[in-house]
């Protein structure tokens, strides 16, 4: 017996993915709008990407080309299992190459070329209210955003200026959405924040523990909040250039060099990565971003 | 004398707060309905009961009363933490006292508690978030009100912190390991943040020993010199009121029993209960 038997295409259901769209529809129809939704068991642990995976599986098609990544790297054990089960229960290619691919399903970063008009980013969120931080409860919470009443958002950085002398949001830093709803962009670092802003792609968010889906549509305004005195800056990449392939203006990981203890820096996107050293292995070098 | 005072800070109409789902008996409104504050039948609390009294630019109204008495109800309402059952309430600040705060839109209800009203709880816990610096709390209503200049509301915060007398090395620390008499300096700086013209206080005192106190009640005297806020001032101590207030309303059950000047009241209280009340103090 082969797999398409054992599963519908997709894994899921003709009505439970006609559910999920719904949910997403109507979050594409209110920009950061959290949605709420029946989020479904899976085969994977909650917590491990089930909310984007939802999404995912409920869009896909016989035609997509699908990438997967987890903190910039398509090789890792959650990257491949999620993989693994969209390949299986559909059949379709999956890629490493963010141009190529129609949905990539990503944890806590955004490729670093830029994502184009047909092409749907879906981001796993662990925790998608921005005020919860503030506020603990769901029904206070829902009327914050009804209201627009933002103040706490805005306290929790005001706080971290007063401890830390700066904005320290190591990931995560809440957007503004279409002048209206405050939204958790999920844990990206803040240098991914800007690519949010009028990004060409679709972007939707799924939270399967919290149950929550939520969108970004395609040239949608998204602004990082800040202070007129503290705007606003991603992470500073001063003096950083990858050790691969080059690059200056990307996120990188610091590697710690075992026998000289000094730090070296690799862009974290690995796939973007390995295409500049191809590029730079088959052409002459361009000089590194 | 009462020249000075025409004009009200803050005007209460017919106040209502009943807490249950009241049965023809209660509905009525009639006293006899009703044990102390509650319906014996349904079991409603009366917490307030047609309740009106003004407030006048620049002095401090006492309420006092037993506790259960309604006091803080008063002030929940006010502040919005509670919604009233029935009733208005207009503010000189607001629409030139034209419209009952109330039933305005909850947009209209923000901006007049983050920028027409400071509250002191009696309890810090409400009144502050424990978990944040003394400066992010004091700095909260400047926040809510749409200031966005972060060393703006910090030098503020800073200056009203020294103000009520929080030495600048604890201005970083959350205020959950401060005493009782630092949490309501806290809470006082914090209330005057956005220059309200009405201040409303809750038994600011209650609960703090007797030396820490007389610092509180100076300080809150010296703020209402200084800036001439009028101010709500609830206690369940006459002793308090004595030393604050210039007029005093008595309340027993959810209604005003006397009210007056207070040097009146304490001299030669006119009801029953207000003579005992004043007896028990002496
Ligand atoms: N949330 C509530 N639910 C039910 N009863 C309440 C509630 N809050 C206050 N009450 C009742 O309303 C009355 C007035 O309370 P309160 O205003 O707190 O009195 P005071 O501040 O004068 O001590 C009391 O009988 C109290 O038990
Ligand atoms: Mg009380
Ligand atoms: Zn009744």
């Amino acid at each position: 017996m082969n797999r398409e038997r054992l599963y519908n295409f997709a894994f899921f259901d003709e009505g439970s993915k006609r559910e999920v769209r719904r949910a997403i529809l109507k979050a594409v129809a209110i920009p950061g709008y959290q949605v709420p939704f029946a989020s479904r068991e899976m085969p994977i642990a909650r917590g491990w990407g089930t909310g984007g995976l939802q999404i995912t599986l409920s869009l896909v098609g016989k035609e997509d080309v699908i990438k997967v990544i987890d903190q910039g790297a398509d090789e890792s054990v959650n990257a491949v299992s999620i993989k693994r089960l969209v390949v299986g229960t559909t059949g379709i290619r999956t890629t490493d190459d963010a141009r190529e691919a129609t949905i990539i399903q990503s944890r806590h970063r955004i490729p670093e070329f830029p994502l184009a008009r047909g092409q749907i980013l879906v981001l796993q969120v662990p925790m998608p209210e921005p005020l919860r931080f503030v506020e603990s409860s769901e029904y206070a919470t829902k009327r914050l955003h009804a209201e627009k009443e933002y103040s706490g958002a805005y306290l929790a950085l005001f706080e971290e200026i007063m401890k830390y002398g700066r904005v320290a949001t190591g990931a995560d830093h809440p957007v503004l959405v279409h002048d209206r709803y405050v939204m958790a962009p999920s844990p990206i670092p803040r240098f991914d924040n800007p690519k949010m802003m009028r990004c060409e792609a679709l972007i939707l968010l799924g939270a399967g523990r919290e149950k929550k889906i939520y969108a970004v549509p395609p040239f949608t305004k998204v602004a990082s909040l800040d202070f007129e005195d503290h705007p606003f800056e991603v992470e500073s990449l001063e003096g950083r250039r990858c050790r691969r392939c080059g690059a200056r203006e990307v996120f990188m990981d610091e590697i710690i060099d075992d026998a000289s203890g000094g730090a070296e820096y690799q862009c974290n996107d690995a796939s973007y990565c390995a295409s500049r050293t191809r590029a730079r292995a088959g052409a002459p070098a361009s000089g590194g971003g | 004398m009462a020249a000075e005072y025409d004009v009200s800070a803050l005007r209460v109409e017919g106040l209502w707060k009943w807490f249950g789902p009241r049965c023809p008996r209660c509905s009525t409104g009639r006293e006899e309905a009703l044990e102390r504050n509650y319906c014996p039948d349904c079991g409603t609390v009366y917490a307030l009961r047609d309740l009106s009294f003004r407030l006048f630019e620049g002095e401090v109204l006492g309420v006092v009363g037993e506790s259960g008495s309604g006091k803080s109800t008063i002030l929940n309402c006010l502040y919005y933490d509670m919604e009233p059952s029935a009733g208005a309430a207009y503010l000189s600040s607001f629409e030139g006292g034209e419209s009952d705060v109330f039933s305005v839109s909850a947009q209209a209800k923000r901006t007049v508690r983050n920028t027409l009203l400071g509250k002191v709880y009696q309890n810090a816990l409400l009144g502050l978030k424990m978990g944040f610096s003394s400066i992010s709390n004091v700095a909260e209503k400047l926040i809510a009100s749409g200031d966005r200049n972060a060393s703006r509301m910090e030098a503020r915060a800073v200056e009203l912190l020294g103000h009520v007398n929080i030495p600048p090395y604890r201005m970083r620390e959350n205020p959950e390991f401060f005493s009782g008499g630092m949490q309501q300096r806290v809470q006082i700086a914090k209330a005057l943040s956005n220059n309200p013209p009405v201040l409303l206080l809750d038994e600011v005192t209650t609960g703090l020993d007797l030396s820490v106190q007389a610092k509180v009640l100076d300080l809150v005297k010296q703020i209402q010199r200084e800036l001439g806020i009028s101010m709500l001032l609830v206690s369940h101590d006459l002793g308090v009121v004595r030393m604050l207030a210039d007029r005093t309303v008595v309340m027993l059950n959810g209604k005003v029993v006397e009210a007056g000047l207070t040097d009146q009241i304490l001299e030669d209280p006119q009801e029953p209960y207000t003579q005992e009340l004043v007896h028990s103090m002496l």
